[in-house]
């Protein structure tokens, strides 16, 4: 999405800054990667925190994936979105991802307290959205709604776009968990009883907090490698996310509270 | 996405045209329970494209809300927890899937009644309409309100499934007779291609392989007829658009116009206008996203810089001089009302149309349309889901084009003002003049001096009475006649203007007025160029009789009253229709259910009692000899 932006505005530089929620339980090559990005001369990054989450000492390990979830991610959008003013926010999220998603808005409008009210969206006719808000109200804007995921793979090898090296498989130290391969990213992962660091060749299809985020095994090295296996696989990139995994519609109530 | 399940190895394509073609966007529409979202889920679920872990939510869901016990496929595609429980779809959902012959992107949307706003969103990105039947029930308004929508939405192709097809034994002649009541239905909408398929989305028959139960049936399957068709209607030899959406300055040297190309293409060098302002410049160069390049097309998103200062916002249309589009403040169009708000002519919106903004009123609402039956009902207001016929004026001009020749130019949205909500979407039909930038222009040779040529005076000759009393037959006798002794004649008949000039008017007592109007001033100009013409219509209001009798100078205008009584002309009923307005297929029919006034003082009155079509052409041709002599 940034790339298209780039191109979108180009020769005139992007007209708006990237803004980062960090949990604090970001994978570090992710955040390694946004840093270089960040250090480029058309690039100005934000990032925020929700200080208090973290004061509290929320985390994925201590406090489950709901609840850091809530806090860390959705409170902390709604906090910077109001810290910097932001009338607008775009987002990557795709209406293949997950079921609500397929019903979302390219200009989706939150209510002042960033609430999504599904069933009172406005009807988006052609190419014509209407971007007007009344005070307090905000946008979050999906230039990608309509792109599956080969599509973005597609484009990425296209375009010959720069990715966080994580979607490339490599040994990696995972643990199986709930039955997903969860990442020893760092040393704040606790390792409950019988459960084994064990090196294994992995990647990511969806980069989330690391905690919660499980990887698939894979040989795929390359973007061909990448497009090859998303075109053989049976599941589904969010399938990794376990905080879709709470209950079917739990990424409908997140929206609703103003999840991306 | 290509989706493969188990361990079947998929064989490698050859040939990926997925690739390479751009995605079929279709719309799945038709009455409820007709099994939309079951067939796609089941387009999904044969081609593998269904992955495991939304297999195992669709198993975990049907036993929690399924309708059917087994596999419930349309649980796939119902996204939102509400709708999931009262089991209807509530909005419009999208699905993505390609198979290695082509990517397509799904818009389903609901069946209800009361969703005609979502469908229309639906089909305004939408190449290709799948309409579903039920085969045990044939067309339902739905069905024929979905089509008809679809069509006026700009959708030029139709495929018709005819589903549930296990319930009616897979019985050919039931699905035969279910086509051809369509396309008897659809031979007055403006679909290029129907393609009518019986189907079973419940057991897979013809949906992506051709069934065994429907021998009898030679035509492709759902899913290989929609990898095959070719819905690209050849936009790059269209004129050219492309709406400014962005200035761009990134320093005092560059100044270029960024967009999306919607029509046509441009070449460095080709010369631009600017629209509505009229400027014109020639192109310096093309940004295309890799750079610099030598021409761009439909679709693609570049940024233009042009040899000349010339003024551009963001809003204006480029075009090309030799093919521009439209300007004008004033404008007739299609709304299909989004509110619970009601529509109010009068009341200033906020018109959004080419990435542009301008206050817009409906000064005119000329009718609202009954999509089940596609007649012309009077209005006053638009409500939620209504599709209506109005004139909007605006507060500057703009550039566009008619919706039927360009879906990006010629549509908008109104916004309401206070509230900021979408309240309607909008399809250009035409631009309007506005009478008052127009002034009287001076004509040097004068109307006594057109006669004097001619040989004799012009006359209008105005016939009027009831459907079927046999205006048409008397008119035509009597410009034979007259024609045969060297006056130069015409006729403008009801039917044939409606056909033409007046083919956006309906029925309705507003419709009727302003029928009647052109009709007089057509008239009048005829009598200028020194004809005599006859005119033949129902016109059944005495108001417009004397409006067309006080247009046209004095003395020139005849009123012939054929005075055939009603119960006569129902027994003619020579084209089927006092039969059908009496069963309620038509409405506004003068005579059934509005008024007719006949003339107080028309100059001939002609009874066909006991008295031939010839002797009453007679005494008219007698009569209007007398008036035209010079």
């Amino acid at each position: 999405m940034l790339h298209l932006a780039r191109k979108a505005f180009a020769p005139a530089k992007l007209p708006f800054p990237l803004l980062h929620v960090d949990t604090g339980w970001k994978f570090g090559e992710m955040i390694k990667f946004r840093d270089e990005l960040a250090a480029e001369s058309d690039i100005e990054l934000l990032v925020y925190m929700n200080e208090d989450g973290r004061a509290r000492g929320i985390s994925p390990v201590a406090s489950g994936s709901a609840l850091h979830t809530h806090v860390m991610k959705t409170e902390a959008l709604r906090q910077a979105l109001e810290k910097w003013r932001f009338d607008a926010a775009f987002g990557g999220a795709r209406r293949d991802e997950e079921r609500s998603r397929a019903k979302e808005r390219i200009f989706s409008l939150r209510s002042a307290g960033h609430g999504w009210d599904p069933r009172n969206q406005r009807p988006e006719f052609r190419r014509l959205f209407n971007t007007r808000m009344s005070a307090g109200e905000t946008m979050r804007v999906f230039p990608l709604s309509n792109w599956a995921e080969l599509d973005v793979w597609r484009y990425i090898r296209a375009e010959q776009i720069p990715i966080v090296p994580l979607y490339f498989a490599k040994s990696r130290p995972v643990v199986a968990r709930d039955g997903a391969l969860i990442m020893v990213d760092d040393e704040r992962l606790p390792l409950m009883a019988g459960e084994v660091s064990q090196i294994r060749q992995v990647r990511f299809r969806t980069l989330g907090c690391y905690p919660l985020t499980g990887a698939i095994p894979s040989e795929a090295t390359s973007v061909d490698d990448i497009i090859a296996e998303i075109q053989s696989s049976g599941v589904s990139e969010r399938q990794g996310r376990i905080i879709d995994h709470d209950d079917s519609g739990s990424m409908e109530k997140k929206k609703r509270e103003g999840y991306f | 996405m290509e989706k493969r399940l188990g361990a079947t190895p998929a064989a490698q394509p050859t040939l990926l045209d997925a690739e390479t073609r751009l995605p079929l966007r279709f719309l799945t529409c038709g009455s409820v329970d007709d099994g939309k979202s079951t067939l796609i889920g089941r387009l999904l679920y044969e081609n593998h494209l269904v992955f495991d872990d939304h297999l195992a939510a669709l198993e975990r869901d049907s036993k929690k809300h399924g309708t059917t016990g087994a596999m419930d496929f349309a649980l796939l595609l119902d996204g939102l927890e509400a709708e999931r429980e009262q089991g209807i779809t509530i909005d419009v959902g999208y699905r993505y899937f390609s198979t290695r012959r082509r990517s397509f992107v799904v818009a389903d949307t609901p069946g209800h009644e009361q969703y005609t706003r979502n469908m229309a969103t639906g089909a305004s990105n939408a190449d290709l309409a799948l309409l579903l039947v039920d085969a045990r029930k044939g067309l339902l308004d739905q069905t024929r309100r979905h089509a008809i929508i679809a069509d006026m939405l700009g959708l030029r192709h139709l495929v018709l499934a005819v589903n549930k097809m296990d319930l009616v034994a897979f019985d050919e002649e039931k699905f035969k007779r279910i086509e051809d009541d369509f396309r008897t239905f659809a031979a007055n909408l403006g679909f290029g291609t129907i393609r009518a398929i019986p189907v079973s989305a419940r057991h897979g028959d013809n949906v992506s392989a051709s069934s065994a139960s429907m021998a009898w049936y030679r035509g492709p399957a759902l899913l290989p007829y929609l990898e095959e068709i070719e819905v690209d209607d050849d936009r790059v030899n269209q004129p050219f658009r492309m709406p400014v959406q962005l200035i761009s300055r990134p320093d005092m040297e560059f100044r270029g116009f960024g967009g999306t190309v919607a029509n046509g293409s441009i070449r460095v060098g080709d010369e631009v206008m600017v629209l509505p302002s009229g400027g014109t410049s020639r192109v310096k160069q093309i940004l295309g996203p890799g750079g610099e390049c030598e021409a761009a097309g439909a679709d693609d998103a570049v940024t233009l810089t042009l040899s000349d200062e010339i003024d551009v916002a963001r809003g204006d249309v480029l075009v090309q001089p030799h093919q521009r589009a439209q300007v004008a403040d004033h404008l007739a169009a299609h709304l299909v009302w989004m509110s619970e708000e009601k529509l109010l002519p009068g009341r200033s919106y906020l018109m959004k149309i080419n990435h542009g903004a301008v206050a817009a009123t409906v000064t005119a609402l000329k009718h609202r349309i009954d999509i089940n039956t596609l007649s012309k009902i009077a209005a006053k207001t638009l409500s939620l889901n209504d599709i209506g016929v109005c004139n909007l004026s605006l507060s500057r001009k703009i550039a566009f084009d008619a919706y039927r020749e360009n879906r990006d130019t010629g549509s908008f949205i109104l916004i309401d003002r206070y509230t900021n909500e979408t309240i309607a979407a909008g399809m250009i039909d035409f631009a309007l003049w506005r009478a008052g930038n127009i002034r009287h222009q001076h004509i040097a040779v004068t109307g006594a001096e057109r006669s004097q040529l001619m040989g004799h005076k012009p006359l209008v000759l105005w016939f009027t009475g009831l459907s079927g009393a046999g205006k048409s037959t008397i008119a035509n006798l009597v410009e034979t006649r007259l024609h045969a002794l060297g006056v130069h004649t015409t006729t403008l008949d009801g039917d044939n203007v409606r056909l033409a000039l007046n083919r956006d008017l309906g029925f309705t007592e507003p419709d009727r007025v302003e029928n009647i109007r052109r009709v007089g001033e057509v008239a009048k100009l005829m009598t200028e160029a020194g004809l005599v013409v006859l005119c033949s219509f129902i016109s059944p209001f005495r108001a417009e009789r004397r409006m067309v009798r006080e247009l046209v100078a004095g003395g020139m205008f005849i009123e012939v009253f054929v005075d055939t009584p009603l119960e006569t002309c129902i027994a003619r009923d020579p084209k089927g229709l006092y039969r059908r307005a009496m069963a309620g297929e038509i409405r506004n029919f003068t005579g059934v259910d509005q008024a007719y006034e006949p003339p107080e003082h028309p100059e001939l009155r002609l009874v066909a009692r006991d008295t031939s079509p010839q002797d009453l052409a007679d005494q008219v041709v007698a009569h209007v000899i007398k008036q035209i002599a010079l």
